[in-house]
């Protein structure tokens, strides 16, 4: 993986020096908190419900062991033992003294870590798969391309002051595990027949208030002028992206506003002059970047059976492990959602436990996944029990990827100044409620967010909760056939809202009409897309 | 009108009379042009030749294009002075440097210290802007270091 | 009654406005009345708060408690962490907030 240079470094270097003084000038009343607030959201730093809250980048959802292990130091000696792992491939942490950020951030930088444009109106951290040179279906390992993208868009002097927040993902296989068209601006990596590479551009999803699927902007973009064509869309962007409305101003109602026809006009007018102004990388910076990426020693010869005589590690194994594209390798995906717990919620030890067994059995690299898990991309099959023994022994070992309880949900009001409800109390009742039923049910992807701000990608979920407030008390609505893969689609409101006991049982309820109408092989939502949504209203309200 | 706090030009201050992106065109004599966030930069574009002084307001310093007005100028060959004026502060001022901006004259003065330090903070820059600064994948592979 | 809120600036704590300066306890809190905007903008000015404002509560025999919900969890603490509350060993805690 990306290993900083020292002109990298010296960047990170330099932003904790910058943000010592901002803080400086803030308590010493040189800024103002209006002029305070959007220098602290770049970086990272947000006044929340509690305290400040600090949203640390993971980079493509990539880290190794000791970033991992830096990751637990920060939340045992300057938070209260525990991290928040996001739907951005990111890490929060609750309880931060805006005193100690400095301190934090030089900590950070110690092991090439930031939190730079973790928030604010400006390019966030860039997402990607988390399966990334890993997986057997992808064309190229994405994250090379991801890494050019950080590059360019850290500190871009032109968009530091964009009309709103801008997030871009980038994945390279058919299969979408990155929610790619619900970003600002999604990129998957396409060979054509003479095996050359290029860049899809989709351009203007998002989720929030008013939730799009980016349509497709270009087929076809050359790989070795991808960055320009990013420039291209983000100067549009910047400059016609609606100002006046704080509600309006992501890009998604840009592009619906003039029309893809339109904006992809503007951006093809924009990609032709910029093209002469020397923007792209070369090739040699992506191949030296490329070269940080390329496959660890993988033995040859190793088996592919294994021992499942023990029917909770098998259990594990069918849920959890998934195939990797070197034989006698095997993806490993640790939940961080036990049967009743905070979703995303890790503790120090926890933490560290994680970059130990990459350490001791990963090849020391990790990932992070945009459903709040953690992923071993490259684990021998033969260690598999040993892994999960020592995840079963710190609460780990939770089978239920992509099951009913594998759920995502954001902070929500325990913690959020945006949130209208809880959203962890919810994801609590409910796994612990359908934990004894996952095999049955299968595939079922359900997501919580505690206000419209979606942050909980409530629009994606094949079930969808999102909390409202009513007239001062939680209120819950219930959405039905979301996805954020490759078949991407919004959820549609059920109907009338049900207070907190009502939507757990409201969510059993949805999951039996599926027991009952599914067809062989269905999962939740192929059955809700057969049937429509009359029979689960039915059973809901009827 | 606020004073130029900061100018990295040697040439004369310009004083010329200011007009608005929509008035410039018409009139022959004009130099000087007032950019306001909604003006298209780009009609100036023909007029480049007269252009002496170009002056881009920032009503808010949250609103960034001003940033993009100032490197499309520069891109076009717009060499004389760029100026930054209203809601400017010490933590846009490397932004602004690097979008073209050449002169600042900010509503409230800025601390000088702080201002020089904002200046000199950066060690490299990423990628191209309108600095003429080379980026890093440039020092990294011995192109204009 | 109308308390004034907000948060430390140096540590990010939430305090409540007691009369004569500020109180991680809200039963500590005091009734501003009308002044709370006069209380807050000399209190932010002198960085001694930030994000301050006012909220509506009802007098108990405990104290004042927040009308919403978001008040009563700023508080105490995350519902979902009751070991990290301000009174971890409060039982009447959870109704209280709820």
């Amino acid at each position: 993986m990306y290993v900083y240079d020292q002109f990298d470094q010296a960047m990170v270097d330099a932003r904790v020096a910058e943000f010592r003084d901002q803080v400086r000038r803030r308590l010493e009343g040189h800024l103002s908190e209006d002029q305070f607030k959007p220098l602290r959201l770049m970086n990272g730093l947000y006044l929340q419900l509690h305290a400040y809250m600090l949203r640390v980048a993971i980079p493509y959802g990539t880290l190794n062991s000791a970033q991992m292990r830096m990751l637990g130091q920060i939340a045992a000696k300057y938070d209260r033992g525990y991290g928040h792992f996001t739907t951005r491939q990111n890490i929060q942490y609750n309880w931060i003294r805006l005193e100690d950020a400095g301190d934090i951030l030089a900590d950070l930088a110690s092991v090439g870590m930031h939190a730079i444009q973790t928030s604010g109106n400006c390019i966030r951290n860039t997402t990607s798969d988390q399966w990334a040179g890993a997986a057997a279906d992808e064309v190229a390992d994405p994250r090379p391309y991801a890494e050019l993208i950080r590059q360019w868009s850290t500190f871009h002097p032109e968009f530091c002051a964009l009309p709103r927040k801008f997030k871009m993902a980038v994945i390279a296989a058919e299969a979408d595990r990155a929610a790619m068209r619900l970003h600002d601006i999604g990129i998957r990596l396409v060979k054509n027949a003479a095996g050359e590479l290029g860049a899809q551009f989709y351009v203007g999803g998002g989720m929030g208030r008013t939730p799009m699927i980016a349509p497709p902007i270009r087929d076809w973009v050359p790989i070795d002028q991808f960055i320009t064509y990013c420039e291209a869309c983000l100067r549009v962007y910047n400059r016609h992206g609606r100002r006046d409305n704080k509600y309006k101003a992501r890009i998604k109602i840009l592009v619906h506003e003039l029309g893809a026809a339109e904006y992809t006009r503007q951006v093809e007018e924009e990609f032709a002059h910029l093209l002469s102004q020397g923007i792209e990388p070369p090739a040699a910076e992506l191949a030296r970047i490329a070269a940080q990426f390329t496959d660890p020693p993988f033995e040859t010869g190793l088996p592919d059976s294994m021992d499942l005589a023990d029917p909770a590690f098998a259990r594990w194994v069918r849920v959890n492990v998934s195939g990797h594209k070197a034989p006698g390798y095997a993806v490993v995906t640790v939940s961080l959602k036990p049967a009743g717990g905070i979703p995303g919620d890790a503790s120090a030890a926890q933490i560290e436990l994680l970059a130990d067994l990459a350490r001791d059995h990963g090849f020391d690299e990790l990932r992070v996944t945009h459903t709040q898990n953690v992923v071993l991309p490259h684990v021998r099959k033969a260690d598999l029990y040993a892994i999960w023994q020592r995840l079963e022994a710190t609460g780990m070992g939770s089978a239920n990827i992509d099951r009913i309880g594998d759920i995502i949900a954001c902070p929500g009001l325990d913690y959020c100044s945006l949130a209208n409800a809880r959203s962890i109390p919810v994801a609590q009742a409910i796994s612990a409620r359908m934990a004894a039923r996952e095999d049955e049910i299968g595939e079922l992807k359900l997501k919580i967010s505690g206000c419209i701000n979606a942050c909980g990608h409530h629009h994606a979920g094949h079930i969808g909760i999102l909390g409202v407030d009513r007239k001062g008390v939680e209120n819950y609505q219930l959405l039905l056939g979301g996805s954020e893969g490759a078949d991407c689609s919004l959820g549609t409101i059920t109907g009338p809202g049900f207070d907190e006991e009502g939507i757990v049982g409201a969510v059993e309820t949805a999951t039996e009409v599926y027991l009952a109408r599914r067809e062989a092989g269905e999962r939740f939502l192929d059955t809700y897309r057969r049937i429509g949504m009359a029979p689960f209203k039915e059973a809901l309200y009827g | 009108m606020a004073e130029v706090q900061f100018r990295f030009r040697n040439d004369e201050l310009v004083e010329d009379a200011m007009v608005t992106v929509d008035a410039f065109g018409q009139q022959a004599n004009a130099s000087a042009v007032r950019i306001e966030p909604g003006d298209e930069p780009r009609d100036l574009l023909p007029h480049l030749e007269r252009l002496r002084l170009v002056e881009v307001n920032f009503p808010a310093f949250t609103d960034g294009r001003g940033l993009s007005a100032a490197r499309i100028l520069r891109e076009a060959g717009y060499a004389g002075e760029l100026r930054a004026v209203g809601d400017v502060l010490v933590d846009q001022l490397a932004a602004l440097r690097r979008c073209g901006f050449d002169a600042f004259a900010p509503e409230v003065p800025l601390n000088e210290d702080d201002a020089r330090a904002a200046l000199a903070r950066w060690p490299a820059a990423y990628q191209p802007a309108a600095d003429g600064r080379a980026p890093l994948w440039a020092l990294r592979h011995g192109q204009g270091a | 009654m109308k308390l004034l809120t907000g948060n430390d600036l140096k540590s990010g704590a939430v305090i409540w406005w007691d009369g004569t300066g500020w109180s991680l306890h809200v039963e500590q809190a005091a009734d501003v009345g009308g002044e709370g905007d006069v209380i807050a903008a000399r209190e932010g000015a002198a960085r001694r708060v930030v994000a301050a404002y006012v909220v509506e509560a009802e007098g108990t025999p405990q104290g004042p408690r927040p009308l919403h919900i978001k008040e009563r969890i700023r508080a105490i603490g995350p519902t979902v962490r009751p070991d990290l509350a301000l009174r971890p060993a409060d039982p009447a805690l959870g109704e209280w907030v709820i």
